[in-house]
Formats: structure tokens, C-alpha cells, sequence
């Protein structure tokens, strides 16, 4: 375990602090895990609060579910998905000193993929379109256009 | 498949022989999901929540995997059906307390369990016997994978997939192990070993997860972080630091036997002594108790056949277990003199430790044998 990187989340004068340390380091600084088993809970219980409230300001409500910040204060739980982007400025804080990371890297569901590759797709056309236009190829234009029309109907119609 | 049909088989992982299962006795990896804009389970009104359970129910139940299966919403299972499932670890704790608008759905076979509005619309759960963390990782995202092209799953592409409770949100995975270490415990080493390992941002938490007390040695050991990581990575780091644990409890065991022989061999034999004759015993001196005589089965103090009816005996004695097999309800004192009732009638055909067997164990390893695990 000597390679492990140590990730500690500290609560210091009421602020978050995220420490990296490698084992060795760890010990040398005395470091110890200020909040044992419960360190999400305790984050929430005190850190949660406060990020949310220095990210949004003044009281800001889920258009999709209604949920408040003062919710979200009370119990460390969000209302709906949609949360997620009216909080995201205070989630942001709260979420890169409660994880290893801030990006997902893990799986992807077949929706989003093929919507991924949908969108890719899109995105090259417009652009040979583009190229197209600009070379004076009315030909290939045209049928870039109706390729694309297709495409956008095959966008709508997913869920 | 009725409940009754549940209760009277045990689950395929306490039967079940995985890799390490002397010490490992559980591997678990559940994932939580959530239908897109819809209230999550704690903020919905109960009409979303009954609408949202009627939406995902039937899904489930439509899978291949969970053909045969057990299914019920939780206004229809009484409090003590819901606390078998509890100590069969089928469901949370939290889960148990939920009744309209909540559900459970579960094969046959006990390996996979799918709660739909715990904190999350969906909370699917794959156990299998032994260090299989892979394994069971691979039966849940299979089902995970057959769902979502049924329901509307909300993901995020930069956030993934999106939770109640902040600390899920990502891969929405918890991958846990159910660990055996009366060795470390004994020796006074388990402080160490768990402040190792809360360093490294896993939790180590008692025998029913989040803040319940470690009893019978048993500790559950899991990831606490969930963005940023891929799911292989979680469960490869687990599966070494579980692999390092495995390797200190042997060590641990090594270090009883061949210098305080005298001390293991008298917790082994007071653990005999009482199980055998008591007539009182509350759930959690059983499960102490338990862990020794699984202990000396490990150590060959007692035959291998006589395994099974001791990891039995850590859930038959649970309390919702003991109120289940009895006709009438039962008072705290009652269920402790069943307990023990149970225990004495089981270890009738139980011989007496022997203490040859754990001295020519320890001669046989502090000379020749390799450890067994690299
Ligand atoms: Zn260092
Ligand atoms: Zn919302």
C-alpha cells in the first residue's frame, strides 16, 4: 500500500481542504483522517451548506422539481437530475473535494453514446457542407443538405 | 415466488464457496440510477413515487435475469419480512423503513436484488460468495445494461449519472466486501488496519454498513468515491487493499497459533462452552461467539463439514430470523433464550475443539508451507 495516494478531505476552520499525500508523506506530516467512517456525511452535514450557499447566492429554486438550496442545506440530498445544473456552481466545490475526480470516466449508457456518435456525425457533415459551400460544389452540397435533414429527424425522434 | 419460498433457502453466497471464503464472506457491487427529471424517492409525493414505482417495476420484473424472481412492493411485506431481507443484506436499512411507493424485486437465487425508491429510483445490487468483486460487478451492469434501453436514465456526460445524494453521482457504484478478521482483532491489529484504510479513501463500516457497530469480526469494506474513477479501477484498488487485509489476517492467525497458542485455544474452547450450554444469549454475543468456533473451523480445531451450519448460524440467529421461525411473537428475553436454544440444539452433533489439530497445523506451517496468499 506504499503507493497509495492518500485522499483527505479536511475540515479546517469550517473550510474543505483536500490534501494529496503519497503514504510516506502522510505519516511524515502526521496527518490522520480527522472524521473516519463518516467522511461524506460529516462533508455534507457542515461543508455541503456552506459551498452551495457561496455558489449561488441568493436562493435559487430547480425549475423542474422546486427543490431549494435551503432543501438541499436541510438534508445533503438533491430533489430531482435537473438539480445537478441549477446547483452546478456550488455542486462544483462540494463535488471536487468529495471525489478522486470531476469528470466521469466510467460507463457510458448506449443512449448517450449513440447520441455522442449522432452529434460526431453532425458535426462532420456541417463541416464538409461548409467545405462544399466554399468550394462552389453545389452538387455535393445538396446532398450534404439532405443528409443532414435526415439526420436531424433521426435526432428529434430519440427520447 | 411467495416470501416463504425466500426464507427457507439460504441465499447462494453463504453456500456458495468463492475464492478467499474463509475470509471473505460476501462480495457486493450495487448501482444506483435515476429516471431523468423525475423527483428523486425522498423529495417525490407519494402519487410520483407510486407512478415512478409502476414505471420501473414491471421492467425489472421483464428481465431474463429476474425471471422466477421474488417481487413485492413494501406495504405488503410485514416489518419482520422486511428485517429478514434487512439481515440477509437483500435490502438497506433504509429501504426496510419504506412502505407506498417503494419495491423490491430478487431472484431466485438470492444474487441479485434490485430496490426501486430507496434514496434512488433504482438501487441494483448483485452478492456473490467470496472475493468476486469483478464477478458480481459484471451480473449488476449486465442488468443495468438491459434497463436502459427501457427507462430514461439521468446521466450527465461530464457528471455521469446522476444521484440523490451527491456522494453517488458518477459511476453511482459501491462496491463492498463483508470481511471475517477475528485474527486482526484478536491481536489488536484491526485499529491500524482500518486507519490504513480510510486513508486511502475506502470505509470500513460494521456488519450492516453506514455507522453500525463491528460484531462477530465482521467488517464491510468499500469504496467511497465515486467521479473521476473508471468502475474497473474501483474495484481493482478494492480488490488489492481487500487482497493485502486477507494476507495480514493470515499473517495475524500465524502469529496466534505459534506464540499464544494457549490464548486461542482458550477463547475456542470458552466459545464451545458457552454456545453449547447457555440458555440465554443476545445477538451480539452470539455472533462474537460464532466468529471464534468459525475461527477454529478455519484452524482445524473443528472438521470442515462443520462449516456450514456455523455461517448459518450467523443469520439464523439475527433477530427477524428468530421471530420468523417462531409461531408467536417473541420479547427481547424470549428471542434470547431461542438463540440460544437454536445454538445448543445445533452444536449437539458438534464435537469438541481439538487441540491437536491446531498444534499439528502450527507445526506443519512454521516449517514447510508457504503463506497462502502472495
Ligand atoms: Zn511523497
Ligand atoms: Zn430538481
Amino acid at each position: 500500500m506504499n503507493d497509495a495516494t492518500v485522499f483527505l478531505t479536511q475540515i479546517l476552520e469550517g473550510k474543505m481542504q483536500k490534501v494529496n499525500l503519497c503514504e510516506t508523506c502522510s505519516k511524515e506530516k502526521g496527518v490522520q483522517d480527522p472524521t473516519g467512517f463518516a467522511l461524506a456525511d460529516l462533508l455534507l452535514g457542515i461543508g455541503a451548506a456552506e459551498e452551495i450557499e457561496k455558489g449561488s447566492g441568493t436562493a435559487q429554486k430547480c425549475p423542474v422539481c422546486g427543490y431549494t438550496q435551503a432543501d438541499f442545506k436541510k438534508t445533503g440530498r438533491l430533489g430531482c437530475s435537473s438539480c445537478y445544473l441549477t446547483f452546478a456552481e456550488g455542486l462544483g466545490t462540494l463535488l471536487k473535494a468529495m471525489h478522486k475526480g470531476t469528470e466521469h470516466v466510467g460507463k457510458l449508457p448506449q443512449r448517450a453514446f449513440r447520441a455522442m456518435e449522432l452529434s460526431d456525425k453532425m458535426r462532420t457533415l456541417t463541416e464538409d457542407l461548409e467545405k462544399a459551400v466554399a468550394e462552389e460544389n453545389y452538387e455535393t452540397a445538396a446532398s450534404l443538405r439532405d443528409e443532414i435533414k435526415k439526420l436531424e429527424a433521426e435526432i428529434a425522434v430519440r427520447p | 415466488m411467495k416470501f416463504a419460498t425466500v426464507i427457507s433457502t439460504a441465499g447462494e453466497w453463504l453456500r456458495g464457496e468463492g475464492p478467499h471464503h474463509q475470509i471473505v464472506i460476501s462480495s457486493r457491487v450495487r448501482l444506483a440510477r435515476n429516471l431523468r427529471n423525475r423527483a428523486f424517492p425522498g423529495w417525490a409525493k407519494k402519487a410520483e413515487r407510486t407512478a415512478i414505482l409502476e414505471l420501473i417495476k414491471p421492467r425489472v420484473e421483464d428481465l431474463p435475469d429476474m425471471q422466477d424472481s421474488f417481487s413485492e412492493a413494501l406495504q405488503e411485506l410485514t416489518p419482520v419480512e422486511k428485517q429478514v431481507l434487512v439481515e440477509r443484506h437483500l435490502i438497506s436499512r433504509e429501504h426496510a423503513a419504506k412502505g407506498v411507493g417503494s419495491g423490491v424485486v430478487m431472484n431466485r437465487k438470492q444474487t441479485l436484488s434490485i430496490m426501486i425508491n430507496e434514496e434512488d429510483h433504482l438501487r441494483m445490487q448483485a452478492i456473490r460468495s467470496g472475493l468476486q468483486l469483478k464477478q458480481a460487478h459484471k451480473l449488476v451492469d449486465k442488468i443495468d445494461s438491459a434497463l436502459e434501453s427501457k427507462l430514461d436514465f439521468a446521466y450527465d456526460q461530464h457528471l455521469g449519472y446522476l444521484t440523490a445524494c451527491p456522494t453517488n453521482v458518477g459511476t453511482g457504484m459501491r462496491a463492498s466486501a463483508m470481511l471475517h478478521l477475528p485474527g486482526l482483532v484478536l491481536s489488536e491489529l484491526i485499529n491500524q488496519v482500518i486507519q490504513a484504510v480510510s486513508k486511502i479513501g475506502l470505509a470500513v463500516r460494521g456488519l450492516y454498513g453506514e455507522g453500525t457497530e463491528a460484531m462477530g469480526n465482521l467488517f464491510q469494506i468499500s469504496n467511497q468515491t465515486t467521479l473521476g474513477e473508471k468502475e474497473e479501477e474501483i474495484i481493482a484498488r478494492l480488490s488489492k487493499v481487500i487482497e493485502t487485509i486477507i494476507e495480514k489476517e493470515h499473517d495475524a492467525r500465524q502469529v496466534l497459533i505459534q506464540k499464544k497458542p494457549n490464548t486461542l485455544w482458550d477463547q475456542i474452547g470458552r466459545a464451545y462452552g458457552v454456545l453449547t450450554f447457555a440458555h440465554a444469549m443476545s445477538s451480539k454475543e452470539a455472533l462474537n461467539l460464532l466468529s471464534i468456533i468459525k475461527l477454529g473451523v478455519d484452524l482445524g480445531a473443528f472438521p470442515e463439514d462443520r462449516r456450514l451450519p456455523i455461517d448459518e448460524l450467523f443469520i439464523d440467529t439475527q433477530p427477524a430470523h428468530l421471530q420468523k421461525s417462531s409461531q408467536q411473537k417473541l420479547n427481547a428475553e424470549e428471542r434470547d433464550h431461542l438463540r440460544a436454544q437454536i445454538i445448543r440444539e445445533r452444536l449437539k452433533v458438534f464435537p469438541k475443539p481439538d487441540i491437536s489439530k491446531l498444534a499439528r497445523e502450527s507445526d506443519e506451517r512454521s516449517t514447510s508451507s508457504p503463506p497462502e496468499h502472495e
